[in-house]
């Protein structure tokens, strides 16, 4: 198969567009679970715009937030995706003009926040923040570890989604491809009953599709 | 610095990779090492005084309480052939990160000569390749330490960054890398020609250790730091970004004393002055 159907079926299989917001959401509010914290949210990487667009987060009250597009490199936010490195800050309402541009990204003034970049090997997809871990204890070089652990485990899961949202764009215009990607993302809907009759349509399909021999 | 020029001063006329017979004799140098090397005899007393220290980085702010009067600001942006452009930095820090750096270094070597030299804030684009020109200006300056609480990964500037380090190291400029907080390739904390810093837990900045397992070589505090931030202010910040500039400084603070350390030397104090070499060796 060439590779042009080949990405058709993996991106008719893999993601939707609800899907991928389905794992931003699910990536948020793991975050906030294994953290215990009050928000979590994510903000991803437009490098042709060169903009962050906060595309996820924990919590309803905040929903309104997505789609709001930041500079790529102010702020907390955009030191982590400019520097690819990790921030930890607590304390934060010390200081009112870093209160009010932490505010603008994240809805509410947090104590605390921890940001963290989504780096797929070179690239960086995005940035990760949690708001507000309890104030039980200090801070530890284990949840620094668990962050990075969790950041890089997420970054994983949405390359691969994005790559087959990227393929899906790709193929938009593309009659053919596109017929092969719906149909691989319908047989994988498919129900167990459902999917025999299928399977049996299919094999007659490809016998009349191959060139026959002799 | 004037150990440097001393240096220089002794320094063969090309071809410098060869030592003829009659040579060997007019290399001496001095072994600027005592026989026991420890934290008072490397930095007892000292306050940084002379010495210039850059911090690469998101900016400083100008008259912050907790960073003082700053020596020079620059920005670096990518002018519209792509060739690298220093200039006046105006804006200060667009972030707080660089003030934080800075705030760290003055607290622990008051007198040396801060100058930022700020790489981020002009868009995510081509960050590292400003962050290559940033460095390649700084080195060019002759900064005596060139604080790097931030990496890139990007193989292909790594290649790069690695000559850059060597050109650093061998001029006589320390360079002092964070080491990545998470599990990623990125560049230059990894390069030997670098002093590269991960954190500990405890909460004394003048404490670091040895780490007997590269390439992080040192680590520092860098868990619930009091840093300065922007508007003057001050937060609680955790991350090697901050670990890096207590090193930076204890840096800073040997070479006031002893000017004229290479980096080879330097990194060798560190070692010898570090808490877990010096216990050992008592």
């Amino acid at each position: 198969m060439s590779d042009r159907l080949h990405a058709a079926v993996a991106a008719g299989v893999i993601a939707s567009e609800e899907e991928f917001n389905r794992l931003l959401r699910s990536i948020v509010e793991v975050a906030r679970a294994i953290f215990g914290a009050q928000a979590s949210s994510i903000f991803l990487l437009d490098e042709a715009a060169d903009e962050l667009v906060f595309a996820a987060v924990a919590g309803e009250e905040e929903q309104f937030l997505v789609g709001r597009r930041i500079p790529s490199s102010t702020g907390v936010a955009g030191w982590v995706a400019s520097s690819r490195t990790p921030l930890v800050l607590e304390d934060v309402q010390a200081d009112p003009r870093f209160a009010r541009d932490v505010a603008e990204n994240t809805g509410y003034v947090p104590k605390g926040m921890m940001a963290v970049p989504l780096l797929d090997e070179e690239r960086v997809l995005g940035v990760l923040q949690v708001l507000d871990r309890p104030q039980r204890s200090r801070f530890s070089l284990q949840e620094m570890e668990l962050l990075g652990l969790f950041a890089t485990q997420a970054a994983v899961a949405l390359s691969l989604l994005e790559t087959a949202r990227s393929a899906r764009a790709a193929l938009a215009g593309d009659e053919e491809a596109s017929l092969v990607a719906r149909l691989a993302g319908a047989l994988e809907r498919l129900d167990e009953g459902d999917r025999a009759a299928a399977d049996g349509l299919l094999r007659s399909l490809t016998g009349l599709l191959e060139p026959r021999r002799g | 610095m004037a150990g440097h020029e001393e240096q220089a001063a002794h320094a063969e006329p090309l071809p410098a990779w060869s030592l003829p017979r009659e040579a060997a004799a007019r290399i001496g140098m001095d072994n600027l090492l005592p026989q026991r090397v420890d934290r008072d005899w490397a930095f007892g007393g000292a306050t940084g005084k002379g010495v210039k220290v850059c911090i690469l980085d998101s900016g400083v702010e100008a008259g912050h309480p907790l960073v003082g009067e700053l020596a020079g600001a620059v920005v670096v942006t990518l002018g519209e052939d792509g060739e690298p452009v220093a200039e006046e930095d105006l804006e200060g820090d667009l972030c707080g990160h660089g003030t934080a750096c800075a705030g760290i270094v003055r607290s622990l070597a008051p007198d040396a000569q801060i100058h930022s030299v700020r790489v981020l804030g002009a868009g995510y684009k081509g960050s590292g390749t400003v962050l290559l020109a940033g460095l390649r200006w700084a080195i060019a300056q002759g900064f005596d330490v060139v604080n790097m609480s931030l990496s890139t990964t990007k193989r292909q500037l790594g290649e790069l960054l690695h000559e850059l380090a060597d050109t650093a190291y061998f001029q006589g400029t320390v360079l002092v890398a964070s080491a990545h907080n998470m599990p990623v390739e990125s560049f230059p904390w990894r390069f030997s020609s670098v002093i590269s810093v991960g954190s500990h837990e405890e909460d004394d900045s003048l404490v670091y250790y040895a780490n007997p397992n590269p390439p992080v070589e040192f680590f520092a505090r860098g868990v619930d730091v009091d840093v300065a931030w922007l508007g003057g202010g001050s937060i609680r910040a955790s991350g090697n970004s901050f670990a890096t500039p207590c090193i930076s400084a204890i840096v800073a603070l040997i070479l006031s004393k002893h000017p004229g350390l290479t980096p080879f030397q330097l990194k060798t104090v560190l070692h010898l002055t570090s808490q877990n070499v010096q216990e050992g060796n008592v």
